[in-house]
């Protein structure tokens, strides 16, 4: 049994020579574990907040949503107060400029919020707008837009409203919300003067209750949810939102956490790399400590226990570090979050990280610490004997698998999914695989092919990269990892901008008009046609439920098992559908055909997208029944087709053929092509003026609205991998300390053999730029490959590389390591080589 | 007494498809209380002998028996054991433990063995050798000639039966080898250790009482003085 008392005082004796070496393994992990704690903390404060401002969330304690108007309910008696809402989006135009945009119009009638309230500038804002008149609230952005002011005017449909007040803050609503859809709030009085409600118009209507304090809403809302249910009305309580909006939270918080457990990763590789030079300079030690009688388990004890201090350091410092940063993360989050975050110490997020850091610091550690116990005592007397392979030790296979289950288990806590835990396994492994595989690679080509005709200079710093003891292998993998993290998001970022940019090609459409009423038809046309604009697409529309499937009606769906029964949401959505026998550019047939109707009295079969029919389970031949109107049409799945959504075109879950819903009633959508920004603008502004009640689109806006989104999306995923730099550059710093007597050694050597202190800085400036350009081009290549898979098979659009991006990421990085790298060795160059010998 | 017997000890490495003899059948035995010196050119098999010998490795065929302990039937951890409460080593280039200071590296064989007074008894050797007033230092910081002389306050720590030295001398300049080699006999003589010891240093070997000649890893002479 080994003495602990005297492996942790020798332990001790080892630790103090080597503290300051010792904390930099542990600096590797401390990046990661700060980022683990903060999002976890910042998570739990959140959970906390939400459960505490729910109210404030829904703004009431019932809400009941319909396409249809929600009327007098029997709940109405037991209510305090009651609100109701009508909303829809529109174009709302700017007289003063001419400008419009497309809004969310929010026709407001009672006293909502009855929890919390409109946040406006200036605070009368509110109330101004509750006294009376045609007033409107604007949304920040929306007034930012367009250089809008208190007090100016806003054309909404046939009405103006006074603006009188900015809002700054909406009950339940985030920034993100009001960049996709800023909100424009104004009476309901006047909803019908504007003229906006029509046919086929997208009409959501609210009602809102306040119950006396204590109700329990849920208890009294039970025996009225089965009719609810007939009715298509959807109710939502505080504990409803609360629940969603927490699942939402956990998501996001999961994904933040994933992204810091990568940075946490590569602090791990940091780790295992540090340690694997430690035991490499241990091992003349650990041979004479066998030969003076220390069993094999005792020196492992003895250097695992300072791990053991230093993991257990670095995590308790992580954890510190993660608390403090918690405190930013609202910041970075603010256009995200629907409630006002508070600050306090998660115990339970400090502990987790205190007992992540410790297991990953021990586990990293122990794959190249095991090699101790293999060191034969022999070694003291002849050196070269004191090395194992990994293959011969079944225990670090143990490790290896360990840390594989490690990772595993982590990504399954964060991502509650079995196959998704086992895909993020396996992308670690891959990415790790690859970029080890490059390091490999480039190691073995430079030692087989580095030809003697290069210069002196350029062969000692290729030389470099595999010389004892080195860390190149460890190095490409964690800037290449971090790298290749950055400039994945980086160029997907881009190619999704590129790709809404790209739509706006000479024979693509870049100007969509909806909600266009029959009658009014002909005269937008003509509009369109007097600014010399092509008709490039003109589509009838035609708003249905669907009531059976396969002679399933919603109750007997209701009734059945889940594995049994359809979605609740294809008997609960309205569908606006098309009628052709044709297929447009966008589509293709992947199963079955399009089949014309015949004669009166034909069956009838529609088209469905191919990811809605096969994801709710249809197959071709299946009998639905639709209801357009209160009249029942039975039909029969033709066929799938493959949709592509990134076009600006009118894409359709289900197709009618033609011969079937043309006397229904319907509304028109146009699709047309501006020359340039200015013409778009035109058309717009007449349109809006000619029919408000008409909305559009034009790419234009598309692009903006995208760019300001993933510009807000982007910057917390840079604030995120803002870990995994850090923590690559921790390695590098680390690795390049952990050398530094190495390259002493050999820069004494070199001086004195007469090489001047240019010569040696040109030799280790050209190894850090090659181990800089090796790590960024192999992060790079990794992320070229992870952005093609992610467009090709995620979001469906056509890869670009991003070359010029991808050689100042390259340029940035490589220079990067040069600087840190000659910052580490310029001291060594500077002083007289008797001096350095003295110093070591 | 015999302390040390070696029976028909061979040692051969697989060197790719070549099949390397380092030692080939050598047998000898050492009583307790003897000096001994292996000799023999670079790559006989002397410091391979003096390995096995001490069970700091196992042979490929034959027996060593230290002590009474059959060195070839014990795992690499029993055989720890066996050298701390029997053996003593001097390394040509000293071995000491660049993280512990003088006394920390003297106490280490002490401590191992459990004894209280460890740090008292290591003071008392490096009083011996004359480098008391150096205990906190490191071996960075001191001499070569310091530095083999905390070894050889080590090697004695444990009260070992039998000390191994391989060129405990190789390392340094005539007259601190010189002055390492009366302490070393010095202290063998006062402890009663049996001494094994592997040089090139033929006057050094002279000093022994018996001398084993090596070559091509067998036994060439084995000469008692």
């Amino acid at each position: 049994m080994p003495d602990f008392g005297w492996i942790i005082k020798m332990a001790f004796r080892d630790f103090r020579k080597n503290i300051s070496r010792l904390m930099l393994f542990v600096s590797s992990i401390v990046v990661g574990i700060a980022a683990l704690v903060a999002i976890s903390s910042f998570g739990e404060n959140l959970t906390a907040d939400i459960d505490n401002q729910a109210q404030e969330l829904l703004g009431a304690d019932l809400v009941l949503e319909n396409s249809k108007p929600v009327g007098d309910q029997p709940l109405d008696s037991l209510a305090i107060d009651i609100a109701s809402e009508v909303n829809f989006a529109s174009m709302v135009a700017f007289p003063k400029t001419g400008a419009s945009r497309l809004t969310q119009v929010r026709a407001l009638e009672g006293a909502f919020p009855f929890y919390g309230f409109f946040e406006t500038i200036p605070a009368s804002g509110d109330a101004d707008f509750r006294a009376g008149g045609k007033k409107a609230l604007v949304e920040k952005t929306l007034m930012a837009q367009f250089n809008a002011q208190v007090g100016d005017v806003i054309k909404v449909g046939e009405v103006e409203f006074v603006i009188a007040g900015e809002l700054q803050k909406v009950p339940g609503q985030t920034g993100i919300t009001a960049t996709v859809a800023p909100a424009v709030y104004i009476p309901q009085a006047y909803l019908e003067e504007t003229g906006l409600v029509q046919y086929g118009s997208r009409v959501k209507y609210n009602r809102y209750f306040l119950f006396a304090d204590q109700t329990d809403v849920e208890a009294l809302i039970k025996p009225f949810e089965d009719n609810w249910e007939i009715e298509r009305i959807d109710a939502d309580t505080v504990e409803d939102r609360k629940r969603s909006t927490g699942r939402s939270f956990a998501n996001l918080s999961n994904f933040l956490s994933l992204v810091a457990f990568i940075a946490l990763l590569l602090g791990c590789v940091g780790v295992a790399s540090a340690v694997n030079v430690f035991v490499k300079e241990k091992l003349a030690s650990v041979a004479v400590l066998r030969c003076l009688g220390v069993s094999s388990k005792g020196v492992l004890l003895i250097y695992l226990t300072e791990i053991v201090i230093m993991g257990l350091a670095g995590a308790i410092l992580g954890s510190f570090l993660g608390t403090l940063l918690q405190f930013v993360l609202p910041a970075v989050f603010s256009d995200f979050l629907p409630v006002e975050v508070s600050f306090g110490i998660s115990w339970l997020s400090v502990g987790f990280g205190i007992i992540t850091g410790l297991f990953v610091s021990v586990l990293f550690a122990l794959l190249p610490l095991l090699k101790v116990r293999n060191v034969s005592p022999m070694a003291t007397l002849r050196p070269e004997t004191a090395d194992s392979t990994i293959l011969k030790d079944p225990l670090r296979w143990a490790v290896i698998v360990g840390i594989l289950a490690f990772i595993w288990g982590f990504s399954y806590y964060l991502l509650t999914d079995v196959k998704l835990a086992f895909g993020f396994t396996g992308f670690v492994v891959f990415a790790f695989g690859i970029l080890w595989g490059v390091a490999q690679l480039i190691i073995w080509a430079v030692r087989k092919f580095l030809p003697i005709s290069f210069t002196y200079t350029l062969r000692q710093s290729l030389a470099n990269l595999y010389r004892p003891n080195n860390q190149t292998v460890s190095l490409i993998a964690t800037i290449g990892l971090g790298t290749a993290m950055i400039s994945t998001l980086y160029f997907l970022q881009n190619q999704l901008l590129q790709e809404a940019r790209f739509a706006d090609k000479e024979d693509q459409p870049n100007m969509l008009m909806f909600d266009i009423q029959t009658a009014q038809l002909e005269d937008v046309k003509a509009t369109i046609k007097a600014q010399d604009l092509p008709i490039m697409q003109e589509v009838a529309i035609v708003t249905m439920l669907l009531d059976e499937i396969n002679g399933i009606d919603k109750k007997e769906n209701e009734a059945l098992d889940d594995e049994e029964n359809y979605s609740r949401w294809l008997y609960n959505r309205e569908f606006r559908v098309t009628y052709r026998d044709t297929l447009i550019d966008s589509e293709t047939i992947t199963a079955g055909e399009l089949v014309p109707v015949g004669a009166r009295g034909d069956s009838v079969f529609v088209s469905l997208e191919k990811d809605f029919g096969e994801g709710n389970g249809l197959k071709i031949g299946d009998e639905v029944v639709f209801n357009v109107q209160g009249r029942p049409i039975k039909t029969y799945v033709g066929s799938f087709r493959d949709v592509k959504f990134n076009q600006v075109s009118t894409n359709f879950l289900v197709v009618f053929p033609a011969g079937v819903l043309e006397q229904a009633p319907k509304f028109h959508v146009l699709i047309t092509k501006s020359k340039n920004d200015r013409q778009a603008a035109d058309v717009q502004i007449q349109i809006v003026r000619e029919f408000p009640n008409i909305s559009i689109i034009n790419l234009g806006t598309i692009v903006e609205t995208l760019e300001e989104i993933l510009g807000k999306i982007s910057f917390v995923i840079q604030f995120m991998a803002f870990f995994s730099i850090a923590t690559g550059i921790l390695v590098l710093i680390s690795s390049l300390i952990i050398s530094k007597y190495q390259r002493m050694r050999e820069s004494i050597l070199l001086r004195t053999l007469g090489a001047s202190s240019a010569i040696v800085t040109k030799i280790n400036t050209l190894e850090y730029f090659f181990l800089g350009s090796l790590a960024s081009m192999s992060g790079i290549i990794l992320s070229f490959l992870a952005t093609w898979l992610l467009s090709e098979f995620v979001f469906n659009i056509q890869f670009r590389g991003a070359w010029l991006e991808a050689l100042m990421l390259y340029l940035a990085i490589t220079f990067l390591t040069i600087v840190l790298g000659w910052m580490n060795g310029r001291k060594i160059i500077n002083q007289p080589p008797m001096e350095i010998l003295r110093g070591s | 007494m015999i302390i040390l017997s070696i029976k028909n000890l061979s040692k051969t490495y697989q060197s790719g498809s070549r099949k390397l003899t380092v030692l080939d059948e050598v047998n000898f035995d050492i009583e307790a209380g003897e000096t001994l010196a292996i000799v023999g050119p670079s790559g006989s098999g002397k410091t391979t002998l003096l390995g096995l010998a001490a069970g700091l490795d196992s042979g490929s065929t034959g027996s060593v028996n230290l002590n009474g302990n059959a060195l070839e039937t014990l795992s690499e951890d029993q055989r720890a054991a066996v050298r701390n409460q029997n053996v003593g080593f001097i390394f040509q280039n000293f071995q000491l433990l660049p993280t512990l200071t003088a006394l920390e590296n003297v106490m280490v064989p002490l401590e191992l063995k459990r004894r209280k007074d460890a740090r008292q008894k290591a003071q008392e050797l490096l009083n011996k050798v004359g480098l008391g007033d150096r205990a906190t230092h490191y071996p960075t910081q001191l001499s070569g000639g310091e530095q083999q002389r905390v070894s050889i306050a080590r090697a004695f720590a444990n009260e070992p039966k039998i000390l191994f030295a391989d060129e405990p001398t190789g390392n340094l300049d005539t007259e601190t080898g010189e002055m390492i080699e009366k302490l070393i006999f010095d202290l063998n003589k006062e402890e009663g250790t049996t001494l094994v010891l592997v040089t090139h240093d033929l006057e050094l070997a002279a000093k022994t009482q018996r001398i084993i000649h090596i070559k091509g890893g067998k036994i060439q002479e084995d000469a008692h003085a």
